[in-house]
């Protein structure tokens, strides 16, 4: 339902031609349809309101460099100052200070506590170890000795679950004194941890709502006890218009150093990381990607950015393939990619590993003008079965075939149908598909080699004036 | 269901009344102008997309309002009345409570979403609600992922008082279901509650694991799931869409649990979904105790929306 913002400015500025500099109502009708993309992605509506009258001057009057239109140069004011307020820049965690360094969790129910700090655990424990690349850096490049423990005496199980996780993750726990309150928990914690000579220790609290003043004065007593050096709060990146009221609670009653997003793997747009952001003036630390102790990173601004505006994301998409396909495969699909030679052994391949990286519509969505794929696969049903059976069509081809598709005639397409025990029919909608995708490919490659500005040009929609 | 019609509407609006404040708030302060014009609708148009109602829904009420009383002087209650009105229309239909169907034996209900929705708590509060109808009831422990919650579910119905059938964490959750059901059969229980792991709709792998529980359960009845309800947080702002919509479209869900509605967010979304999706909303959750599950009332939940008292 969620159209990108490209594509919708697009047809705002269709009319709009080849002018010199951006006038008042262009800006405004534009503006229009950056506020309905960013309520759709879930960001605050008082945001909403600051971010427009920000980005307003920024654009009014501002000169459309020559080779690209009004409506990408309002793109990428936006797009800009997104980034801008997102943080710029990602933020690692704070350990300057006497050990053991408290890092204190706080967030709603629900919204990943305890899984978010056994993952922070768990990577602090790791150190330099089985770090991807460039994936974490600053404070986390160092090996910490970390103890976790739960206060959370709400919820049925909770301990028992840190505890769990704290085994499965080879990272030390207090040990659960039945019936015990959040309070003295945090004192024998605060001490295990010193005589244990543990470099961090992290405190689960229960899930509270930011409204229920007693539990929030609990925290409250927690944290000028255990005087936390960081205190993260936990937010689901699904999080509504809620998040700005969320935010604001837990920053005024409890003081918030950074925040945590968590399921940032799902398909939600991620608007709540923006208004977080801006109503707590705190950078987004973390970001949660997945159900798995290692599924976490840090946090990038400018991807996120793009999710909110709907632009897509094909640095996470490079990185989530990476994770499924080996550096090696990774590295000759990017190439291919990147000449636009994408044969039909490639995706026979890419075929299989989309079945394991877990689905073609959240894949897509992370590609910039893939949304009309997305829908034409939603509408053609497109389920992990025919992705079986594009693969036996193809494995009916001669190697020669897969890797030149043109030259696949009637009579062949006949011969592989019947291989595949497919249709003829069958055949042809996996060459279209193909051609495509190839099509898609050589405008993703785009991105990277002729920058930000031209890859949006590609993004809207076709007769659109360029240039 | 049973239930106090007086001491219902009282927690329901208990907890709504946090949620209501600034809806409330924002709207009396719109109407000290009393002229309903432009200005003053586009300003209603920003509270109801504060609420989570979502452009579209939030655009059709504000211009349904701009139809029938543009102009006129208007007070602040008539246009909360008004909104009320609207949003109650939308939601009757969808207000339909959890039918038990007393032929089967057991009815089974299977209770999805994605991670950290309330499945589980739900569960504890739906098997005491049964129990307290006079149903047997039992419980699948279905979330064999996530460490401890089998743990959790043991505790809620120790609470609940009804038996919890469990596997180890990593076990097939399909293979304990059916062996649940098979149990529950052998036993003529009324109630099957089988609870299932968190997952975000876009992860295939995992959506495909959920069909599979629907498949091998219908092996025992080709009707079962005889109740499939997806659990949303009210916290949840517009991918509420796309979870309905990917949840339905694996496991044909018939029936949605608002949760955690007791806090500050306002489960506005609700709206657009019953809109949308036509889905029965058959309970709401508004509080961590095991009585803080409440059937769904569309007048009352609009009203304590728009900050009113209940007519009745």
């Amino acid at each position: 339902m969620f159209d990108g913002l490209g594509k919708k400015l697009g047809v705002v500025f269709d009319r709009l031609r080849g002018r010199g500099a951006l006038s008042e109502a262009d800006v405004d009708l534009a503006l229009r349809e950056v506020r309905t993309a960013l309520l759709e992605a879930d960001v605050a509506l008082s945001v909403v309101r600051d971010f427009i009258d920000a980005v307003r001057p920024k654009a009014i009057g501002a000169d459309v460099v020559r080779s690209v239109t009004p409506g990408q140069m309002v793109v990428k004011i936006v797009h800009d100052h997104l980034v801008e307020m997102l943080g710029g820049a990602t933020t690692d965690l704070d350990f300057q200070a006497v050990p053991p360094v408290v890092v204190l969790m706080v967030g709603l129910q629900g919204s990943g506590k305890t899984t978010s700090t056994a993952k922070i655990a768990y990577r602090l424990t790791q150190g330099p170890q089985g770090m991807a690349g460039d994936a974490f850096g600053g404070s986390f490049a160092v090996r910490r000795k970390v103890l976790m423990a739960s206060l959370d005496v709400v919820r049925p199980a909770a301990q028992q679950q840190l505890k769990i996780l704290g085994e499965q993750a080879g990272v030390a726990t207090l040990p659960i004194v039945p019936f015990e309150q959040p309070l003295s928990i945090t004192r024998r914690a605060l001490e295990e941890a010193r005589k244990g000579g543990f470099d961090v220790l992290m405190l689960d609290t229960a899930g509270r709502l930011a409204i229920d003043e007693k539990l929030m004065a609990e925290v409250a007593a927690v944290r000028d006890l255990a005087k936390p050096t960081e205190t993260l709060l936990v937010a689901d990146a699904m999080t509504g218009q809620d998040a700005v009221v969320t935010a604001r609670a837990f920053n005024e009653k409890i003081g918030v150093t950074g925040i945590v997003l968590t399921r940032v793997d799902g398909d939600a747009r991620g608007g709540a990381a923006l208004s977080m952001r801006a109503v707590t003036g705190r950078p987004i630390k973390l970001i949660g990607v997945g159900e798995k102790i290692d599924a976490l990173e840090q946090f990038h601004p400018d991807r996120i950015a793009n999710r909110i505006l709907g632009m897509g994301d094909i640095v996470s998409l490079v990185e989530r393939a990476a994770e499924t396909i080996d550096k090696e495969d990774a590295d000759k699909l990017a190439a291919k990619i990147r000449k636009g030679q994408f044969d039909l052994d490639d995706l026979a391949s890419q075929l299989r590993q989309l079945r394991k990286m877990g689905g073609m519509q959240g894949l897509l969505g992370m590609l910039p003008g893939a949304a009309q794929a997305k829908a034409a696969m939603a509408s053609g049903k497109l389920d992990e079965k025919l992705l079986r059976r594009q693969e036996a069509i193809i494995q009916s081809m001669t190697p020669k075939e897969r890797r030149n598709p043109d030259m696949i005639h009637a009579s062949r397409k006949r011969r592989i149908a019947a291989g595949a025990g497919m249709q003829v029919q069958d055949v042809n909608k996996l060459l279209k598909q193909h051609a495509e995708m190839q099509k898609m490919m050589k405008r993703v490659n785009k991105l990277g080699e002729k920058g930000f500005m031209r890859s949006l040009g590609n993004m809207m929609p076709p007769g659109f004036p360029r240039g | 269901m049973s239930e106090p019609k007086k001491s219902w509407f009282g927690r329901l609006k208990d907890g709504l009344a946090k949620s209501t404040q600034r809806v409330t708030q924002a709207i009396t302060a719109v109407f000290t102008k009393k002229k309903l014009d432009q200005a003053t609708l586009d300003e209603l148009e920003d509270v109801l997309i504060q609420a989570d109602l979502g452009v579209a829904v939030a655009d059709r009420l504000v211009s349904n309002l701009k139809r029938t009383r543009f102009d006129k002087e208007v007070t602040d209650e008539d246009v909360r009345g008004a909104f009320a009105q609207d949003i109650a229309a939308i939601l009757a239909p969808v207000a339909i409570p959890l039918a038990i169907d007393p032929a089967r034996k057991p009815h089974v209900v299977l209770v999805i979403g994605v991670n950290g929705s309330g499945k589980t708590t739900t569960i504890g509060k739906l098997a005491k609600r049964l129990v307290e109808d006079g149903k047997s009831v039992s419980i699948a422990a279905g979330d064999t992922f996530r460490a401890a919650a089998v743990e959790q579910l043991k505790i809620w119905g120790e609470r609940a008082g009804v038996p919890v059938m469990s596997r180890d964490t990593g076990a097939d959750a399909a293979g304990l279901a059916f062996d649940a059901f098979q149990g529950a059969k052998a036993d003529g229980t009324d109630v099957l509650l089988i609870d299932t792991a968190g997952r975000l709709q876009n992860k295939t792998g995992l959506m495909e694991e959920l069909a599979k529980i629907v498949r091998v359960i219908r092996k025992l009845d080709p009707a079962a799931p005889h109740s499939c309800l997806l659990v949303l947080d009210a916290t949840v702002g517009q991918n509420a869409h796309s979870q309905v919509e990917v949840f339905k479209d694996m496991v044909q869900v018939d029936g949605l649990v608002v949760t955690k509605l007791d806090g500050s967010a306002k489960g506005g979304v609700l709206v657009a979904l019953a809109e949308r999706f036509k889905l029965p909303v058959v309970a709401i959750g508004v509080g961590e105790g095991i009585d803080d599950l409440r059937p769904f009332d569309a007048t009352h939940f609009a009203r304590s929306l728009m900050g009113l008292e209940t007519a009745s």
